[in-house]
This record gives C-alpha cells, sequence and structure tokens, in this order.
C-alpha cells in the first residue's frame, strides 16, 4: 500500500463509486455533466468502452469500476460523468469519468493522508496514490495518470 | 467471365494484332478470316463482333446485315475498320446495322479504348 | 520466350504473299482487261497492303500504296480501263512497294515521285504534291465551348451512359456541368428506366471542335447536340441569355431596367426557364474563372505567409460552423416558413463554400516533396557507384501541407534502402538480363478516401528464405506457422531487424524501417510490402486523406451508428434473408457477375441486437480492392468533421475517428482501408490454411 508523499492539502472533489468514496484533485475538473447519450466503440478496452460529445469535442469516457474491479451497475439520477483533464503521455487530454454519485469539492488535508492497514484492498495497489479521511470516511485518492498509463 | 470477341478480318497480320491486344486485356477473342468463316464461328456468348469490309468470299457489309438477321445478335455490338476517307462505306455500314467505326491505321490503346467503351467494362 | 507470333513479321510475310497476287493478278490482266475477278483481286492486294502497312508503322509505304489503290479502285468501279499502260505502270510500283517493304533506307524517295506522276499521268488526277511543306502549325489556342446535348428517353435502357460522355469531355479540359431538368416529369409520371435529361458543359479545351465531336460519334445519331464557342469573359448575365438564346434581348432590356435581379425578373415573367438560368449563371462563372486563371498564370503567383496555427484555428471553426449548419438544417426541415428555409438554404451555401475554400488551402501537390528526391538519388547514386534513375508519376496529388512534411523522412529512408540494399550494381544486373540502370519509381495518387505513395525499384526484391529465419530466430514467429507474403514482409518493421549481410553506412543497421513504420501510423496510415525475387521490390504507404471536413454516409449496426467516408462508397445492394442465409460460410457476394468478398459488421462489432430482416451491404474500395460492409441500415449522407480519437482508442483501428451528428451524439468513423486489409489478410489465411 502506498502512501502519499505529498503533505499538502488539495482541493479535490469527492465522488462514490461502487459504495466507495473517491477524491480527485479539483483543479484537473473541467465540468461535471448529467448522464448523456455514449457511443460504444466496438473493440476498445471496457475501461474506456465508450465516446461522449462534450460542447462539439468527442472525448472517450472512463468507468473506474473496470480497473477497480468493481461490479458495474445501471446509471441512477445520481450517475454523473466528471470531465477532466490528464496528461496521457505527455499531452494533455480530455476525458470523462463515471461517478455513481457526486459530493462536493472539499479540502484534503495532509495530515489526515495515512495508511490503513486495516482495510483489505482489493485493488491494485498501484492505482492508489493514498488514502484520505473525512470524518469517519476513508477517501481513496486514485492516481489518475497511472491508471490511465497502465496498460 | 472474360467476354468474348470475334475477330473477322483476312488479313493474318491484323487478326494477330488485334488478338494480341484484345487478348492482353483479358478478353477473348475468336477469330475468322471472312465473312462466311465468321457466320459459321457466331455462335452464342460473343459479346461483339469487330470486323473489316474489304474481304474475300463474304465481305464486312453483307456479314454485318447477315449477323443482324440473327435473333441472339439484335443487342450485340458489331464495330467495323475503315479507312479515313470512306464515308460512303460507313453510312453504308451503319445502314446495314453496324454499332460503331474505328479508322484504319489505329493504335493498340485507340482500339481497346473503343472497346472498353462499347463494352462497358 | 513465348510461342506467340510477332504481327509485324507476319504481316511481312502476308505483303510479300499479296505482292506476288498483284503480280499474278496484273499479268492476268494484261490478256483479259476485263476480268472483274482479277480487277478485285488486284485492289484488295493493294487495299489491304496499304491498311495493314499503316498499322505496322511503314507509313511510306502506305502513302505510296494510297494512289494506286486510288487508281484501281477507280478501274473496279469501271471509270477507268485496266489499260496496258496502266498495268505496266503498276508492276513498276508493285516492285517499289517491294522495296519500300524490304529495305525503304535505300530507295530514292524521287522513285516514289516519279512512280506516282506516271500513275497520275494515267489516271488524270493531279500529280501528288512531293513533300508536303509543312505549314507551322500555330500552338493550338485554349477555346472555351458551350457543349448541350439531349439524350432520347430510350437512351438508357440502350446501354449509353451519359457519365461516359461526360468524363470523356472532362478529359478534354476543365468543364463546368449543368444538367437540364425541366423535362424531368413528377414522380407520378416518371418512367424510371427513360432518360428526361439534358445536359450543358461549358469546357475550356485547346483540341478544338472535332475533339469534341469524336466525343458523341458513337451516340451522335440519337442525340441532339449543339457545340458552340462560349461567350467571352466579363459577359453579362443579360448578354450571355440572349447570345446563347435562353431569352430574347426585348425581355432582357425590359428586366434590366427594372433594378431587381435580373434573373428572377426573367424567370418570374416566364421569360426564361430555370434551366436556362442556371446554364446561363454556370457559363458566366466558368469563363470568369478561366479568365481569371489565364491572369493568375501569366502574373507570378502572388501568396502571403499566414502561420499554421492560424490555418488550424480557422479549420477548427469551420469545423464548427459544419456542425452547427447540419443541426440548423435538421430542424429547419420541419418548419414550413419559406423565408427560414431560404436563409438556412444560403447558409448551407456558404458555409459549404467555405469547407471547400479552406480545405484547399492547405493541400499542395507531393510534386514538391517529389523533386528533393532526385538530388537525393543522384547523390545516392554516386555514393553506392550504382546507376540508378529515378522516375515519378502522379506529382500534382494534393495531400495535406503537414502530412507532406512528415513523409519527407520515412521516404528519404525508404530510397535509400531501396538503392543500398535493393538495386544491384551494374554488373550483377547485366548478369541477370536487367538493364544497366536500376529505376526507382516515385508515384502518388488519389483512391477513394486515401492518397496511395508507393515507391518501387527493379532491385532484387526481398529475401523471403531469410527474412522468415530472421523472423523465427527472434521468436517472432513460430517454426512451421503459415504466413502470407504481406505478413512476413511485414516483419522487416520490427526494430532490429536488419537481414543485411552488410552494414553500410547509408542505411544503418535496421533502425530505418521501424522508425519508417511509426511515422506511417501516426499519421494513421498504413505501409505494406511487396516484392518479387529477383524484380523488385514495392512499397506502398496508404494514407488517409487528413481533410478534417468529408462527405460521409451513414449506416446503422445493430443500435450503434458508423459513417463510412463517401469517396470509398461504391454502391449498396440489399441482401434478402435467404441471401443471407446462403452465405453464411461463404463470404462472398455475386454482383453483376463478380464475386466480392463481405464483412459482416454485426459480428465485427460485437452486435447483440437482432438483426434487419434486410441487411443491406455497403461496397467499399481501398485501392484496387473491393469489400462490402453488411449493415442493418443505410440512413443517408452526412457530412461528417472528423474528431481525432484520442490515444486511449489506438488500438480500435476499424475507426479512422468520430464525428458529431445532428442530434448531438458520437459516431465512429470506420476505416475503409484497414477494414479491407483485415478482410483481404482473411482471406489469404484462409487460403492458405
Amino acid at each position: 500500500m502506498s502512501v502519499a508523499n505529498d503533505n499538502h492539502s488539495f482541493e479535490a472533489l469527492t465522488f462514490g463509486l461502487a459504495g466507495e468514496v473517491f477524491a480527485i484533485d479539483a483543479q484537473a475538473v473541467r465540468e461535471i455533466l448529467d448522464v448523456i447519450p455514449v457511443t460504444e466503440v466496438p473493440g476498445a478496452r471496457s475501461f474506456v468502452g465508450g465516446l461522449i460529445n462534450v460542447r462539439g469535442k468527442v472525448v472517450p469516457l472512463a468507468d473506474f469500476k473496470v480497473k477497480f474491479g468493481m461490479e458495474a451497475c445501471e446509471a441512477t439520477i445520481d450517475t454523473r460523468i466528471i470531465v477532466v483533464e490528464i496528461d496521457l503521455a505527455g499531452e494533455p487530454t480530455t476525458v470523462g469519468l463515471l461517478a455513481d454519485k457526486v459530493y462536493e469539492v472539499t479540502e484534503i488535508g495532509g495530515a489526515s493522508i495515512e495508511e490503513t492497514p486495516e482495510i483489505g484492498m482489493r485493488w491494485r495497489a498501484d492505482f492508489v496514490k493514498g488514502i484520505g479521511k473525512r470524518g469517519t470516511d476513508f477517501i481513496i485518492i486514485p492516481d489518475i495518470d497511472r491508471i490511465f498509463a497502465a496498460e | 467471365m472474360p467476354k468474348t470477341i470475334l475477330s473477322v478480318d483476312d488479313s493474318a497480320s491484323m487478326r494477330q494484332m488485334v488478338k494480341l491486344t484484345l487478348s492482353g486485356a483479358g478478353y477473348h477473342v475468336i477469330e475468322a478470316a471472312d465473312g462466311c468463316e465468321a457466320l459459321a464461328r457466331a455462335g452464342d456468348g460473343i459479346s461483339m463482333v469487330l470486323t473489316d469490309l474489304n474481304m474475300p468470299n463474304m465481305d464486312g457489309l453483307t456479314l454485318i446485315r447477315e449477323l443482324r438477321k440473327l435473333p441472339a445478335y439484335r443487342g450485340v455490338p458489331i464495330i467495323f475498320l475503315t479507312t479515313e476517307s470512306d464515308a460512303a462505306k460507313k453510312n453504308a455500314a451503319k445502314e446495314a446495322g453496324a454499332t460503331a467505326w474505328i479508322v484504319k491505321p489505329f493504335q493498340q490503346d485507340q482500339l481497346l479504348g473503343v472497346v472498353r467503351k462499347v463494352l462497358g467494362s | 520466350m513465348s510461342g506467340h507470333p510477332d504481327p509485324t513479321q507476319t504481316f511481312l510475310e502476308e505483303a510479300a504473299d499479296l505482292l506476288n497476287q498483284l503480280e499474278e493478278a496484273l499479268l492476268g490482266l494484261e490478256q483479259s482487261p476485263d476480268d472483274r475477278e482479277l480487277i478485285d483481286t488486284a485492289f484488295r492486294a493493294l487495299h489491304t497492303i496499304k491498311g495493314s502497312g499503316a498499322m505496322f508503322g511503314f507509313d511510306r509505304m502506305a502513302n505510296f500504296t494510297h494512289h494506286l489503290e486510288n487508281a484501281f479502285e477507280r478501274v473496279r468501279k469501271g471509270e477507268l480501263p485496266a489499260s496496258t499502260p496502266l498495268i505496266g505502270v503498276a508492276l513498276a510500283a508493285k516492285d517499289h512497294i517491294r522495296a519500300l517493304l524490304e529495305s525503304p533506307d535505300s530507295v530514292d524517295p524521287a522513285v516514289d515521285r516519279e512512280v506516282l506522276a506516271s500513275v497520275a499521268a494515267l489516271v488524270g488526277s493531279p500529280a501528288p504534291v512531293a513533300a508536303k511543306s509543312v505549314a507551322p502549325v500555330s500552338a493550338p489556342v485554349p477555346t472555351i465551348w458551350r457543349i448541350r446535348f439531349r439524350l432520347p428517353a430510350d437512351a438508357l435502357v440502350r446501354g449509353t451512359n451519359p457519365l461516359l460522355l461526360l468524363d470523356e469531355m472532362r478529359s478534354l479540359g476543365p468543364c463546368t456541368v449543368v444538367p437540364l431538368t425541366e423535362a424531368v416529369p413528377p414522380l407520378a409520371e416518371m418512367d424510371p428506366t427513360a432518360c428526361y435529361l439534358g445536359w450543358e458543359v461549358i469546357l475550356t479545351t485547346d483540341q478544338g471542335k472535332s475533339a469534341i465531336e469524336d466525343v458523341f460519334i458513337f451516340v451522335i445519331d440519337e442525340i441532339e447536340l449543339k457545340i458552340e464557342p462560349a461567350t467571352s469573359e466579363d459577359a453579362k448575365l443579360g448578354e450571355i441569355l440572349v447570345c446563347r438564346g435562353d431569352a430574347a434581348i426585348e425581355a432582357v432590356e425590359a428586366a434590366a431596367a427594372q433594378q431587381r435581379k435580373l434573373g428572377t425578373v426573367l424567370l418570374q415573367d416566364g421569360q426564361l426557364s430555370a434551366d436556362g438560368l442556371r446554364g446561363a449563371l454556370a457559363e458566366q462563372k466558368h469563363v470568369r474563372k478561366d479568365a481569371e486563371a489565364g491572369k493568375a498564370a501569366a502574373q507570378s503567383a502572388s501568396s502571403i505567409r499566414v502561420p499554421a496555427e492560424r490555418l488550424d484555428s480557422l479549420m477548427d471553426q469551420v469545423g464548427e460552423l459544419v456542425i452547427a449548419e447540419a443541426r440548423l438544417k435538421q430542424l429547419v426541415g420541419a418548419s414550413h416558413d419559406p423565408l427560414i428555409k431560404a436563409i438556412a438554404e444560403e447558409i448551407e451555401r456558404l458555409a459549404n463554400g467555405l469547407r471547400d475554400t479552406t480545405m484547399g488551402i492547405r493541400m499542395l501537390p507531393i510534386g514538391s516533396l517529389f523533386s528533393r528526391f532526385r538530388r537525393l538519388v543522384r547523390d545516392l547514386s554516386n555514393e553506392t557507384a550504382k546507376d540508378v534513375g529515378l522516375s515519378m508519376a502522379g506529382e500534382e496529388t494534393e495531400l495535406d501541407k503537414t502530412v507532406i512534411e512528415r513523409l519527407n523522412d520515412p521516404l528519404v529512408h525508404i530510397i535509400r534502402n531501396s538503392l543500398d540494399h535493393g538495386i544491384e550494381d551494374a554488373a550483377s544486373r547485366v548478369q541477370a538480363g536487367k538493364p544497366a540502370q536500376g529505376r526507382v519509381h516515385l508515384s502518388a495518387v488519389h483512391s477513394g478516401a486515401q492518397v496511395l505513395i508507393t515507391v518501387k525499384d527493379d532491385g532484387k526484391g526481398l529475401d523471403r528464405d531469410r527474412i522468415r529465419a530472421k523472423a523465427e530466430e527472434q521468436g517472432l514467429i513460430a517454426p512451421g506457422a503459415k504466413l502470407t507474403d504481406s505478413e512476413l514482409f511485414q516483419f522487416i518493421f520490427h526494430p532490429g531487424f536488419s537481414t543485411a549481410k552488410q552494414v553500410t553506412n547509408l542505411s544503418g543497421r535496421g533502425v530505418g524501417m521501424d522508425v519508417v513504420k511509426r511515422a506511417v501510423t501516426a499519421l494513421r496510415g498504413t505501409i505494406e510490402v511487396a516484392s518479387e525475387a529477383g524484380q523488385g521490390t514495392t512499397i506502398t504507404l496508404a494514407l488517409p486523406l487528413t481533410l478534417a471536413i468529408i462527405d460521409g454516409l451513414l449506416v446503422r449496426v445493430g443500435k450503434g451508428r458508423y459513417v463510412i467516408p463517401l469517396s470509398a462508397v461504391e454502391e449498396c445492394v440489399e441482401l434478402s434473408a435467404a441471401e443471407d442465409l446462403r452465405h453464411s460460410g461463404r463470404n462472398f457476394l455475386n454482383i453483376r457477375n463478380e464475386l466480392v468478398p463481405f464483412m459482416r459488421l454485426r459480428e465485427c462489432f460485437h452486435s447483440t441486437q437482432k438483426a434487419d430482416p434486410y441487411q443491406k451491404v455497403v461496397v467499399v474500395s481501398s485501392g484496387e480492392r473491393r469489400i462490402g460492409l453488411v449493415v442493418d441500415q443505410v440512413i443517408g449522407d452526412h457530412q461528417t468533421v472528423i474528431k481525432s480519437l484520442s490515444k486511449l482508442h489506438s488500438d480500435a483501428d476499424s475507426f479512422s475517428g468520430a464525428t458529431i451528428l445532428g442530434d448531438g451524439t458520437v459516431a465512429l468513423i470506420l476505416d475503409v482501408g484497414h477494414l479491407v486489409a483485415t478482410s483481404q489478410a482473411n482471406e489469404q489465411r484462409r487460403q492458405a490454411s
């Protein structure tokens, strides 16, 4: 289990996926969309199986649940698409992330990033930058660049 | 299925040149040295007839007329070869039922061009 | 080599034979000058020798014989007697013909003239003029013609193809074509097999009126045809209308006085037909464009430099405009307001014009790249001490500027390889029966939605066995695995794969080819290798035309909609359920007696939705190959702004990009080149196993 080595707090957007809470750097977030039609890409990996239209731009839609081995589920009225800008092999790329529910933008303090060995991590350790805590909730901070780079 | 062309000319060298040109382009060529032989060899499956006008035994004009009498040849294009200034011959051939003409002397690619235009492929 | 007789040789034998026949006939005629058969024989011999002689290049002999043939034609017609002097001259002429056939250079042209003069004297026609003094021919002047033709109603049924006629005219020069549609009846009354159309073509050509007439020789009896010179530049619309006879001069004058658009007024007043107006406007535009082109060619082309990013930004905006216009069109389609519809149409016209112009800005002819290679080949020739000549074709083929720039390095490397490893030294070539000079041929051609660039050499070709051995050695293929040639040759693009026995300065240690492939893939292109041992190697780069806006055909496969670039589409055919069943197991369709392999996109895209009962087959082509793509539904035309797929989807190689449809959803654009290549690879594999 890796621990984020930065002790800086950062502003994060928290969202839910299969009952877990995740947080990503709010700076990377461009916008949050309601569910829109997704075009399936035959032959693509299931992780990025679809394409969406974001203001006239064709953007891949990623589902972290695939990478984290979680079960897929139907979209609900809470489902959102978080449009983020990530660094893909040196090029800034716009990508959409599926989220079951979006919570809020909040600060995640460096002090609250800690190891929690008791929680069995059922997903790849190197996909996780660290675990944060807010109150009683554990917040998983995914290593976005690693997740998208890996293949 | 390669298309079959009936080539009629009393000159062996002309027949050879035509056959070389057309079979090189994928057409199947049957030959005849005069109108009589042509009629004898005019079976089914012929897509086009190419004929000289001046031939012994049965000349081109007569051949064209005879071919047009056959029901199988109603729609078959018949092209005749003519020397340049033969306007009268051209009209006579048209009257007999020819489809088009090629002026002698001609280059190989001119022949191919006309054949392709007529046969469409 | 083969047992094929040489027609020229046959002709010489034939001619010798005919000359004998001629001699016999002439001698016979001396005894019986009225013998029709002998006259016929003589005539026919002369006719055949002349006709065939011209075919096989014996022009001097043919010209000479022509006069004699004419004389005997007249004898045949009874206009001239087969007199003894005539026969005497004919016999001398016959000997002369023989000499001209056997050794023309040893015969003095003066003798030609003498003999012909004797013939002329007997025949009574003026002696043929000696060497025709060649009058200086003025350089052909390009003229603008107006051609109007109308086909009879049964023309199509009888097999006349007006498109071929139009294509032939296009080959004579730049054309503006206007269809004349007024005779088309309403749908209810129309016979779908009949032809109601006429055409007007404004053509600029330097080949003269007879070249235009030749286009129509086969149909001249059946069509209405008028060929006239078009109006000169700067003619006003009114003048053009009168000159063409579309409107009467009084009507034009009256309308001009009204201060409104001349054409509109005349149309409204019934003084002018819609076809006539359209034709006149087309003529005006064509003539003006021609004049401008002339002026532009006269002056040096004036140009300005524009930063590439500005062009990119301009293209993006034009792309957005096109998408927005498509959505507007969809909305307006439901409206009944004529004003809105008119404006929407105007906007469509402007958007299309803008699209075309912007597309053109970035396109450059590839010749600018090719010509750099002349120097390269010359230098390499010296370095390798091999005599190599470079030829090229298709220099005028246009490509996007950035693509051309990025092709430079890969092509340089391929050419280097050719000279270094492909083409043999002069001695080896001569020993192999090849010309001492090696040839490298560059060509570029548009093919469907792609540009095909080939580099072809006539060197020793690739060594299949060595490549195979190397590939097995490197563990890239299992020994005994069956591979097609094109699959095997792809290994030369693997990093570190050089089978060159000598590593030379030039091409290095096989570092080059994998870089070449990567560069081509980065341009979303493919690279293929064909080779024959001992004969040479051909490398073909297939690049998608990076036009950001293309015309596409929208289709549905299962739930998904896809766009096929229209330039790759040849036709659409229906596949009934019964035929569909029949074809499972076989993958070929019979379309007009040609076997066309097909792919079911439902299978390729793993569509789970139930198939439509009547599947459609869209026949597409890439290069020389055609395949059919089986889809559930063909929806229609769609102007497509190509959006690149992100790196995340670089492995989805059936698609060359994506686009946004009128309803806002995303549709994928099919990569026809890739699909065709996959189909061919599958087929080769099937055949190989």
